[in-house]
This record gives C-alpha cells, structure tokens and sequence, in this order.
C-alpha cells in the first residue's frame, strides 16, 4: 500500500528511538531526569483505576500476568484513531489466538466525551480484543504519567479537540516496558515487536 | 425538512467500486475519494481523495464544500516528537506532475458539524477547490469505520 510506504520513513528502530528520545524531551523539560527516568514505568508501579466499556473497573495491577499492548487516543477524532484501531486489528488478525494472550488497551485521553456507552458504541467496529478504559480526568491523567505520555486539550473552531502520543506500548507479561510502536508503523516492523513480547 | 434534503443529497449506493471513479479536471486527475463511516453525526466525519497533476504548473488545494457538512475544512495530521496534532492545512500543495494523497495519518478533509450520519455505503459531493485549476464535484463513498482505504484494482 502506498501511504503506508510513504509514511515508513519514520518507521522502524529508527523512529522507535526518535520516538523514546522525544518523549524523554518532553519530560525532561522543566527537570533534568537520567535517561532511564524517560522509559515508560513497569506496569507495577503504575497506578490509577480506570473503568472499561464493559463497566468493569480496571487497575494497572490486573494487566501483570500477560503481556500487554496498550496506546491512548479519543474517538472524535476521524483521523489518528480509526487508523491506530484499524491497524491494531489488522495485527490481532494476522497474531490470530497468539493475540488472545495480550492485554489490548485502548486509553481515551477525552473522558468528558468518551464515556463507557461512547467508548463500546466505537470499539464495536474493531477487534473485539481491544478494550476501551475511561474515567475520571485525574485518573487518566495518573495513567498518562506512569506511560510517560502527554497529552492536550486543544480549542479549536468552537470545540476542542486533543493532541495525544501516538504510539503502542508494548510490556512483557511480568510487567516491564519492551517496546514502542510508532504511529502507522509498518507491520513488517509492529508484529514482530509484538511477538517478542508474547514469547 | 433538513433530512429532506439530505435524503436527496446523500444517495444510497449500490456500486462498491464508486470510490474507484475518476474525475478530471484541467491536467488534474482526482481519484479515490472515500469516508469513514460515523457514529452519529455529533462527531466530525472524514475526506480522503488523491490528486495527480499531469500538467507543468504547480496548484494547490484550498477549500473543500459539501453539503454533508456545515463546516468542512482540511487538515494535517503531524506526528511531532511521538505527539499526534492536527493543525489546519492553509492549502495542500499539487506539485506538477506528482500525485498527492489525502490519506488517513496526514492530509485529510475534515467535515466538522455533519448533518448526517455517514453511513457504510452511502455517498455525499464534495467540491475541490483549486487555486488555479478552478473547481470540481467528486462523488465520495462513505467506508466501514475500520477502512485504511477503497480496494481498486489500481490502487496497489
Ligand atoms: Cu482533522
């Protein structure tokens, strides 16, 4: 597919570690922080309650145990996250029952407007392995902050929409970041960074 | 009396390959214009089209109109230290003689304040408007949700 080649250039080891690099400048602005400080923190030491699409409450504790894969975004936008989801069901396809052993966690970074009913009515159009987590702001803010990630809420023409990362989390089942899949990375390189954490 | 109209303007398709038309326009080839389906019309729909230049002048394109939506404009998705944004794209340039994509992940239409639902299989008009080149309707073909694009015979 074209776009997808087009878009490679900022794919592979490359852009993974661009990637790591730029979310260790985010944090460190403001205080200069050791280079290990920048990794997401092992899903043990994270915390925050957090409500599923299915209504059942989630904490970072219920997640150790297998290996999870888990990234943020909202469901107003048409763009970014149609396209993360499409293409995460599209790994899950080619995993097959592999891909019944992770924790597939999408994050809503927009819980004023992504409640549960919001979050099941979208996630009924994709892989039924992904689970949908929402709750309070301060909550999801918790969340964010354990994954190093960032997130704004943007005004925009009279509404608002989010800047969010973008990319895929990868942790191993005991609970230690492996990995980051860019956004739109090719599958050449996302599936295997995903089988390494399933092994 | 709104889904009056709407029901005149948003035509139910049977043909699944509409999204495979081509328009032309001047040296302007336009093709593979496609949607994604919506939930509800509260959220902003999408426009993806792609754009070849045969011709020896550059143009651009400056402005989408569709009756689908009250306020379409276009957009960019740009990826900028891990952070996904999406600025408003002033005009997206068409070089001479090289194609440009609206596609999910970058260059998109963005069709704010829909007055429908878009549904899988429907179809809506949407106007290019381009700098030199002038204007053009292109018949665009709303995908599931989960669409990264139309299957063409030519498209990969
Ligand atoms: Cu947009």
């Amino acid at each position: 597919m074209r776009r997808r080649q087009l878009i490679l250039g900022l794919g592979g080891a490359s852009g993974a570690l661009a990637f790591t690099l730029g979310l260790g400048w985010l944090q460190s602005r403001g205080r200069a922080q050791p280079p290990a400080a920048l990794l997401p923190l092992p899903i043990g030491e994270m915390g925050f309650a957090l409500t599923n699409h299915r209504g059942e409450p989630v904490r970072p504790a219920d997640w150790i145990g297998r290996p999870t894969m888990a990234f943020f975004g909202f469901t107003w936008c048409p763009d970014v996250c149609p396209t993360t989801l499409s293409d995460i069901s599209g790994w899950l396809d080619e995993l097959g029952p592999d891909a019944d052993r992770l924790n597939t966690v999408f994050i809503t970074v927009d819980p004023e407007r992504d409640t549960q009913q919001v979050l099941a009515d979208y996630l009924a159009n994709f892989d039924p392995r992904i689970t949908g987590l929402t709750g309070p702001l301060a909550e999801v803010e918790r969340a964010v902050a354990g994954f190093r990630a960032r997130f704004e809420k943007v005004p925009r023409d009279g509404d608002y929409t989010m800047d969010h990362t973008a990319g895929v989390f990868l942790f191993r089942a005991d609970g230690r970041f492996a990995s980051i899949i860019d956004y739109h990375e090719d599958r050449r390189f996302a599936l295997p960074k995903i089988r390494r954490v399933l092994t | 009396m709104k889904s009056l109209i709407l029901s005149a303007l948003l035509t139910l398709s049977a043909a699944p390959v509409l999204a495979c038309e081509t328009f032309t326009l001047g040296d302007l080839n336009i093709e593979h214009a496609w949607s994604r389906a919506t939930i509800g019309a509260d959220r902003p729909g999408v426009f993806y089209v792609e754009i070849t230049n045969n011709g020896s002048t550059d143009d651009a394109l400056i402005g989408i109109a569709t009756p689908a939506a009250g306020m379409p404009m276009l957009h960019e998705t740009v990826v900028t230290d891990g952070i996904a944004s999406m600025p408003h794209a002033m005009s997206i340039p068409v070089p001479a003689g090289q194609t440009v994509e609206l596609a999910p992940g970058g260059y998109h239409g963005m069709l704010m304040g829909l007055t429908t639902t878009l549904a899988e299989g429907d179809s809506f008009p949407v106007t290019l408007s381009f700098q030199n080149a002038g204007e053009v309707v292109v018949n665009v073909e709303v995908l599931s949700l989960r669409a990264e694009g139309p299957d063409c015979d030519d498209a990969n």
